[in-house]
């Protein structure tokens, strides 16, 4: 982040324990974040955010599609369906492609929009979302959270725990169960589930998950995006002064302080910012947005909605906490077409296209060919020069197939068949054995070049060529 | 502590590498406390270092990590020691679980059986005359033949010198369902003689040319009526008198297309001189009965449909 915010990293710093022990002095002891609860148009659009993603994850799964589930990651089978389209290992060149469309978008809106990823998107944001609601709901607001938590152990702070932590945890185990949906289908996996009859991965994956998303949410929460996350420590190589950031305007809420309703903020010598401490008290990342922008900042506007609540109240105009950029702030124009972001544009426009382009023209039709390597050739008795290759034919179509098989590339070249066709079921490979002759007078090279061609009988378009080696004698001229 | 087999002559390698190990793990938890440590001179938590990059913009924070981060630090000894007393690391100790790759392959190769196993001896009991009939059956058995057999046989099963083709109808030792089966758990050892010795280089050049009259081929007259009397003398015996051979020995068939070692004069003159060895390794304890049956069904199909 730029220099002019750097001292603020400071406020965020935990405390270091001062503690007898002496020997971990360097080393802060956790101090758990309290969020206050917030409402207004930023909070309702990340509630937005965290209904349609968690709709997604936790119902996608049970979507069916033309017979199978709709999306089903078949690991044993490898086989990977996405609604209409089922994807082969051979095809894992696509998923790349998304990815790296995936990073660019990611790259894209962080260098326009800041990180509105963290604050609306992320898992991390997401599922905390859901587990501070739970925790409200059992142990109320801010305030009752931390008088409880400096309380004694009583039986009635013990049930209110066991109670959120047994709502967590099975809210978890759910969330590892869908997870593990989406590789083993998802309602044989529970019938499985309620007979407990669960293989050893699948328990492994619906507890490791389960755990994760328990430890993550629960307990990790901010730690995750300040100590652990990659993104949170990179995306400033995103940023310039154009990017929109969530910034307290400093001119009009210097100098800051409390004052009676009514008062002329002007007259005490005081500018707009009333000094509540509320933009604090609902930060996730326990940072003070007063400081300036922070690595912390994970972008979510919870500040923004609370104090727009006090402004409203004193009578201020909205926005003393607002989004904004660097450049806005100082006064200067704010350029959101810009080098970096027309780059992304055109970038992300093209991958697009071409992905969806190159999906469109995928050919459910593979065809390997293994040459024999037992021997380099081998003699007929009738004088000619034999080749063996086992081809692979991989009907990824989802029905079956009959394909006719060529060979060409030398005069001559002759293809030793039992069958005209070979019939294929759909998602099948099949290994077919086959032997080539040639007149080794014709051999002009030891290796040549020879092609091997299938093509549906029912469909000229469904058409593979696949080049292969035939090794011989070359004849004396 | 036992000294296995596979180890070094003395136990100094073992102690060696347990002091390494051990002293190493030690060496961490030392470091570890002694960098938590605050050192005289070191800027207070949350103060600046002192140390600046980029023109003074970037500056360093003294800033205190998380303590559960230590825990992790402390977390990895613990599971090092837990490890290192459950399984085999330090040095020669063999762990307390007595673990060993050679359990672990024999009880991996114990489930596979019991998982497959029942695929295979679902056609056990049925004759592989009637199973060459079944797709299913002939599909494992093309499966298993390209694991086991086509690296010698190759992939289209027309064999290679000295490997037989499997397709052609002439059989060493019969092609008789049984025989096939015999011949892949039992493995075959076919064995001709070198004649070099017995029959000098010309009464090797006649019995050449009576074995390539024996398949029509154009040969020397006289050479091949030599050739007779030495063949019924010396090879008649295995290969039989009208050259048809025995596959109770493995003796091929003479007046045949067919040949392992190669047809031309010159192959042949060799295998008359120098001998031949064969040999086609047995599979019963590597394969088993149940996939044999599968295999032999394949090859069978192969030469009858």
């Amino acid at each position: 982040m730029s220099s002019e915010q750097a001292p603020a990293t400071r406020s965020a710093a935990p405390e270091p324990q001062q503690g007898a022990a002496g020997e971990e002095e360097a080393y802060a002891k956790h101090k758990k974040v309290y969020p206050r609860e917030v409402h207004g148009i930023f909070a309702n659009l990340r509630m937005l955010g965290v209904t349609v993603l968690l709709g997604l994850y936790y119902g996608v799964a049970w979507l069916q599609w033309e017979g199978h589930q709709a999306v089903l990651l078949d690991l044993p089978n490898r086989k990977f369906y996405i609604f209409g389209l089922t994807f082969w290992p051979q095809d894992f060149f696509y998923f790349a492609w998304l990815l790296v469309i995936a990073a660019l978008t990611l790259f894209y809106v962080t260098a326009l929009a800041g990180r509105l990823w963290c604050g609306y998107a992320c898992p991390q944001t997401v599922w905390t979302e859901i587990f501070l609601w739970i925790e409200r709901k059992l142990e109320g607001s801010r305030n009752q959270q931390i008088k409880r938590d400096k309380a004694n152990m009583t039986p009635a702070k013990f049930r209110v725990k066991a109670t959120k932590h047994f709502i967590w945890i099975t809210f978890s185990l759910f969330t590892g169960f869908t997870f593990v949906g989406y590789f083993t289908p998802i309602r044989e996996l529970a019938v499985s589930f309620v007979h407990w009859d669960l293989g050893p991965w699948e328990t492994f994956w619906i507890f490791f998950y389960g755990f994760a998303t328990y430890g993550n949410a629960g307990w990790m929460r901010e730690q995750v995006c300040i100590y652990m996350c990659p993104y949170a420590r990179f995306q400033s190589a995103m940023f310039d002064k154009d990017t929109l950031i969530i910034a307290y305007d400093e001119e009009r809420g210097e100098p800051r302080g409390s004052r009676k309703k009514g008062t002329d903020p002007q007259k005490a010598g005081l500018g707009d910012c009333v000094d509540c401490t509320l933009c604090v008290q609902v930060c996730p990342t326990g940072i003070d947005i007063r400081d300036g922008l922070q690595y912390q900042c994970i972008g979510c506007a919870a500040c923004i909605d609370v104090c727009d609540e006090v402004m409203d109240k004193m009578g201020y105009e909205k926005g003393l906490v607002r989004y904004t950029t660097e450049h806005a702030m100082a006064g200067v124009h704010t350029d959101i077409a810009r080098p970096r972001t027309i780059m992304y544009t055109v970038l992300l426009l093209a991958l697009t296209v071409g992905l969806i382009y190159a999906i469109g023209q995928r050919l459910p039709l593979e065809l390997d060919i293994i040459r024999d390597r037992n021997s380099l050739y081998r003699e007929t008795p009738q004088g000619l020069v034999e080749n063996v290759y086992t081809l692979k034919i991989v009907n990824m179509d989802k029905q079956a197939h009959r394909y006719s098989l060529g060979v060409a590339g030398l005069e001559g070249l002759e293809l030793v068949r039992e069958k005209a066709l070979i019939e294929v079921p759909g998602g099948e490979v099949f290994t077919l054995p086959v032997s080539v002759r040639v007149d080794p007078g014709v051999l002009k090279r030891a290796a040549n070049e020879i092609e091997f061609t299938i093509s549906a009988a029912d469909n000229v378009k469904l058409t593979r060529t696949e080049t292969a080696r035939f090794l011989g004698p070359v004849m004396a001229r | 502590m036992n000294v296995n087999e596979y180890s070094f002559t003395s136990d100094f390698w073992s102690i060696w590498i347990i002091v390494l190990t051990v002293g190493n793990i030690l060496a961490c938890w030392w470091l570890i406390r002694w960098s938590s440590k605050k050192r005289p001179g070191e800027a207070e938590a949350g103060d600046v270092t002192g140390h600046s990059w980029d023109e003074g913009t970037l500056e360093e924070y003294n800033n205190p990590l998380p303590r559960w981060w230590l825990w992790l630090f402390y977390l990895t000894m613990i599971f090092a020691a837990v490890y290192l007393f459950l399984y085999p690391g330090l040095g020669s100790y063999a762990g307390y679980l007595k673990w060993t790759p050679q359990d672990r392959y024999a009880k991996e190769m114990e489930a596979a059986d019991q998982k497959y196993g029942p695929l295979f001896a679902k056609y056990a009991g049925t004759p592989i005359t009637q199973l060459a009939a079944d797709d299913n059956a002939l599909k494992i058995g093309q499966r298993l033949y390209v694991n086991y057999c086509a690296t010698c046989h190759g992939s289209d099963a027309r064999g290679v010198p000295g490997f037989p083709n499997l397709r052609d109808g002439a059989w060493l030792y019969g092609g008789e369902p049984e025989a096939i089966k015999t011949s892949i758990l039992d493995g075959r050892s076919g064995v001709m003689p070198a004649w070099s010795a017995v029959l000098k280089e010309q009464g090797v050049d006649e019995v050449t040319a009576y074995v390539l009259s024996l398949s029509g081929r154009d040969a020397d007259a006289n050479k091949v009526a030599a050739g007779k009397a030495h063949y019924a003398t010396y090879c008649a015996a295995c290969h039989g008198a009208d050259a048809t051979g025995n596959t109770a020995l493995g003796a091929p068939n003479l007046t045949d297309e067919a040949w392992l070692y190669g047809g031309s004069p010159g192959v042949i003159r060799q295998s008359i001189a120098d001998g031949r060895n064969g040999r086609m390794p047995a599979h019963r304890d590597f394969l088993g009965e149940d996939k044999s049956h599968l295999l032999a069904t394949y090859i069978y199909s192969l030469s009858n449909k």
